[in-house]
């Protein structure tokens, strides 16, 4: 059957059908839409009903919105994000962006539906938004093959709302950090238009996470970092002298051996390739063989080397699915967003549970607050540093601390240019009083979980 | 195009870490009906396709309409006038050339009247927005032949699944927080005589503080037996009291200072669980009362002949208690004193999984069975399971929708709380109604939505006087599946897409417990709830 009906076929179509039309149906656009193309979705917007949001009015018109002007953001086009441009392009949404960096490998293959085995080495992002677009006509995601720190904040205040299928708490709390700072206060008083919602979703094998979040409304990534236990890895003195379990044999190859054999010679241990990690296995099983330790197969090496998390399709399909309805509700005021926290676990059953995470007072990112730290003088910059990086709440990876002294600008401490670390290195044994820092002192800190420098302001205790 | 074992183990490493490989095998030779190819068909077969069911075979009488092709993955606007099993089987093979497709285009009903063994064949079948004639007429064949069945609806923002399955045993549960089986308070033979290889007193400082904090809990607790008249602590005051006995075993340096002990550190935290009494799950000790596992025959089920095993070694070898695990956790130690301690528990898990090993042998040869019907390996896996068992039996659906046994108490009581979930199951029961008898579902056409109401609202009461249920459905949500016009939004299609497959790859692989049987989806809240029914 052709995709287009001739002109005069589908005139006389539309007014045998007029009287028993789910819908009305004045409109046949892009002339890419056939009858009845929307009624699913239409329902929602063209008729009144008891629950919807009280913003809401039924009108033809939010159609319209959501095909030609409502725009999209999509982080990710891996698990959730491939379920994520399908979810959306079926509910009406058209202008579609979606970022990703990374490109194609065969593990993915069994959940991320947009790519086949011909497309593994190609980027996640061109051969999601081409699949979308010819299989969903009128639809047109634009891909990034680009890092999200790649763009500034004048990319990110084009879309409506932004939702995200990440699967780093550092890249979450970037795009927090940079949605936070697109809002304008006027007089202390937020300007509701310079919020731009994210939806943010997360899996891990069985569990999931789905969150509403309105910048400098409601709670934001870092108000509830405590929700995101730090990674935690195998102390050292275990892997390098008494391992008890098959992972300490493998990182005791990854961490130890590898760097003194240097078996491929000056190249970083690639966790993809699987002729480094065939290394890694033959001398973890070595090193079991030597402690009488049991359990070390390919399949583990691989696991502790690339940190591997499992994953299934069904938890990328709810998790995704609950993402893209609250973006529907945002985008057309048919319902009251979830407000704004939903936890999946379907081990025993299926559970899910919904609450409202609460803003943190002193939050980092979103308070507006300048932190207050507490130093005695003799504090040595080793020790703020260490603060930084351990404390729950900030979880820094490796802060760039700067100050003012003396009218200039002074880099206190900087860990990602070689020459300037190996320069401030010294300081870090110094104390802030050494380093000439006042009582009350600011100091600005920069790191990959934020795209704006924090303020803190450093208060001298006895 | 066959894949290689290599490249099936590197697309599905995901989830092989996840139900390994015999889980895997038993997807492969799964078998799925899915019946009526709607977006919640597509999205839930999507979600078995890419892990690698073997098969799956499309059942659908219905022609392609425009409005199905807006809302499904898997149909194209080239689909719109074909028979919609045929075209939504083309682009979910084209989704994993391992699985195979099939299609039928038929309706259930005409297959019901003509063939009903036809679904026989299948590991699974899944019924999507079926009008209920057919629903209960499936479920009921389903039920005789003892194939599982699962049924799926979206209808506006709510999301319905029932699950219909006699018995369905599962050895592998993983549960997510699992008591460590250490046998601290009833230690057997070997690992006393172990416990009593080490003198705390006598020990240099990097053997004291390399000991295994089980040890070290072990010897403090002979103490306190000792001191105690073989009780052991019993309240947060004796238990702080032995917390303390165990801190001041720290070493103290010349100085009188506390050593950086970080073994022992581990044994205080872990007072609390070490002392937990072992016992046998209250859900085991049900199993082992059960018709089933008290009259084995030679159709016994093999779960069943392994649990009668394990039964018998309770109350012989076990002396009360089931196998040992075998598995400690991970605790600060040298290689060799974790290593030796662990072989303990390890040695003897394989000593009681041989004598459960025996049992079972015995009775497979009561019931005139070889010996070699159930694999040693087979009995190992159920020993180490031991205490995770779990068997779910749904009711038939017959038994929910009969007047006599429709479940009023839990209907009722959570209709106390007139918003719950509820009153979804209530309404999409309500609307069932509707449609047997004006055959069309409420509100569809724009020009129906105010004159359901009244109609809709008919059957909510004939519905709730036939079963004698006493509860107030408010007219807000009359109004509402009014309003929803029977329409599938693919964003709730694609949660149930979800949650469907799972529970369908819980069936098939028989790992992980399925829901018992009722799920409600409210995408309005994202909220859910679990009933009984």
């Amino acid at each position: 059957m052709a995709d287009a009906e001739e002109p005069e076929k589908k005139r006389r179509r539309l007014e045998d059908l007029t009287e028993k039309m789910a819908v009305d149906s004045g409109h046949m656009d892009s002339g890419c839409d056939w009858d009845g193309r929307w009624n699913h979705v239409k329902k929602f917007l063209e008729r009144p009903g008891p629950f919807t949001h009280p913003d809401f009015e039924p009108s033809t018109e939010s159609l319209q919105f959501l095909l030609e002007t409502c725009k999209i953001l999509v982080i990710g086009a891996g698990g959730l994000g491939c379920e994520l441009l399908k979810n959306l392009a079926l509910s009406g949404f058209r202008l579609i962006h979606v970022v990703d960096m990374d490109t194609i490998d065969v593990s993915n293959l069994n959940r991320q539906f947009l790519f086949r085995p011909k497309d593994v080495g190609r980027p996640k992002a061109d051969v999601a938004a081409d699949f979308i677009n010819s299989r969903i006509s009128g639809c047109k995601v634009v891909p990034h093959f680009k890092k999200i720190q790649d763009f500034d904040d004048s990319f990110y205040r084009q879309f409506h709302i932004i939702v995200c299928g990440l699967d780093s708490i550092i890249a979450r709390r970037w795009i927090n950090g940079m949605l936070i700072s697109l809002l304008s206060y006027e007089d202390g008083v937020l300007d509701p238009s310079s919020i731009i919602p994210l939806i943010d979703g997360g899996t891990e094998g069985f569990k999931g996470n789905a969150r509403v979040i309105l910048p400098g409304m409601t709670a934001c990534i870092d108000c509830t970092l405590e929700l995101y236990p730090p990674q935690i890895n195998f102390p050292m003195c275990t892997i390098a002298t008494m391992p008890r379990l098959p992972e300490h044999c493998v990182e005791y190859a990854r961490i130890l051996q590898w760097s003194k054999e240097r078996p491929f010679g000056d190249t970083s241990l690639d966790g993809d390739n699987p002729e480094h990690i065939q290394w890694v296995f033959e001398k973890s099983q070595e090193r079991a063989a030597e402690f009488n330790i049991t359990g070390v197969t390919y399949r583990l090496t691989q696991g502790v080397v690339k940190r591997i998390i499992p994953a299934v399709a069904s938890t990328n399909a709810v998790i995704a699915a609950a993402c893209a309805t609250e973006v529907f509700k945002i985008a057309t005021s048919a319902y009251i967003p979830l407000n704004n926290y939903m936890v999946f676990n379907d081990v025993d059953g299926l559970y899910t549970y919904t609450f409202e995470a609460e803003r943190k007072e002193n939050c980092t990112a979103c308070s507006q607050i300048p932190q207050d730290l507490q130093f005695p003088p003799s504090a040595k910059l080793q020790e703020v540093l260490e603060y930084l990086t351990e404390t729950a709440s900030l979880q820094m990876k490796s802060p760039a601390i700067t100050t003012t002294l003396e009218g200039k600008n002074k880099t206190l401490y900087l860990q990602s240019v070689k020459s300037i670390e190996e320069r401030t290195r010294p300081n870090l044994c110094k104390t802030l009083k050494e380093l000439g820092l006042s009582d009350g002192q600011e100091i600005a800190v920069a790191d990959v979980t934020t795209p704006q420098t924090v303020l803190f302001k450093i208060n001298f205790t006895a | 195009m066959a894949a290689t074992k290599g490249s099936k183990e590197q697309k599905y490493d995901r989830q092989l870490r996840l139900w390994g490989d015999h889980g895997q095998e038993a997807l492969e030779n799964a078998h799925v009906c899915l019946i009526n190819a709607t977006a919640t068909g597509t999205e839930i077969l999507k979600n078995l396709v890419l892990p690698g069911i073997g098969a799956f075979t499309i059942v659908d009488g219905h022609t392609v309409a425009g409005e199905d092709v807006g809302n499904n993955f898997f149909l194209s606007s080239n689909s719109i006038g074909k028979n919609r099993a045929q075209a939504a089987t083309e682009l979910l093979q084209e989704l994993n050339s391992d699985v195979s497709g099939n299609f039928v285009e038929e309706s259930p009903d005409k297959l019901l009247d003509n063939d009903p063994e036809f679904f026989h064949r299948f590991t699974i079948v899944i019924g999507v927005q079926l009008p209920e004639s057919t629903c209960l007429r499936l479920g009921s064949v389903l039920w005789s032949a003892s194939v599982p069945y699962l049924v799926c609806k979206t209808y506006g923002l709510i999301g319905y699944m029932r699950l219909v399955v006699q018995e369905h045993t599962v050895i592998e549960s993983h549960p997510d927080n699992a008591l460590e089986d250490l046998r601290l308070d009833q230690p057997f033979d070997e690992f006393k005589n172990h416990i009593n290889s080490y003198d705390l007193t006598s020990m240099e400082k990097k053997d004291h503080s390399h000991t295994p904090w089980i040890i070290i809990v072990a010897k403090y607790l002979d103490r306190w037996l000792n001191e105690h008249d073989g009780q052991p602590p019993k309240n947060y005051k004796e238990k702080e009291s032995f917390r303390q006995m165990i801190r001041e075993g720290i070493l103290k340096n010349l100085n009188g200072v506390p050593e950086d002990e970080e073994n022992f550190d581990e044994a205080i935290k872990n007072v609390n669980t070490a002392l937990n009494p072992t016992k046998i799950p209250s859900a085991v000790e049900d199993l082992f009362s059960s018709e089933q596992c008290n009259n084995i025959t030679a159709q016994s089920p093999s779960f069943w002949v392994m649990l009668r095993g394990v039964k018998e070694f309770v109350h012989s070898e076990g002396s009360g208690n089931l196998p040992v695990r075998g598995t400690i956790p991970d605790m600060i130690a040298d290689s060799q004193k974790f290593i030796n301690l662990q072989n303990i528990y390890r040695e003897k898990a394989l000593q009681d999984a041989a004598a459960v090993t025996k049992h079972v042998e015995n009775l497979l040869q009561s019931v005139g069975k070889p010996a070699e019907s159930i694999s040693e390996r087979d009995i190992k896996l159920f020993c180490k399971n031991a205490a995770f068992l779990r068997v779910v039996c749904c009711r038939s659906l017959a038994e929910e929708y009969h007047v006599d046994s429709v479940n009023k108490d839990e209907i009722t009581s959570c209709m106390d709380s007139p918003d719950s979930e509820m009153v979804f199951y209530l309404m999409l029961r309500a609307v069932d109604r509707f449609h047997q008898l004006h055959s069309r579902y409420p509100g569809v056409y724009n020009y129906q939505v105010e004159e359901d109401i009244s109609k809709l609202k008919l059957c909510v009461n004939s519905l709730l006087q036939e079963y004698n249920l006493n509860v107030n459905i408010k007219d807000d949500y009359i109004h509402e599946f009014c309003r929803y016009g029977a329409a599938e939004p693919h964003t709730v299609s694609a949660f149930l897409g979800g949650s469907a497959a799972q529970e369908a790859i819980k069936i098939i692989s028989h790992q992980f417990v399925p829901f018992n049987n009722t799920f409600i989806y409210n995408a309005m809240s994202q909220t859910s709830a679990t009933y009984q029914l």
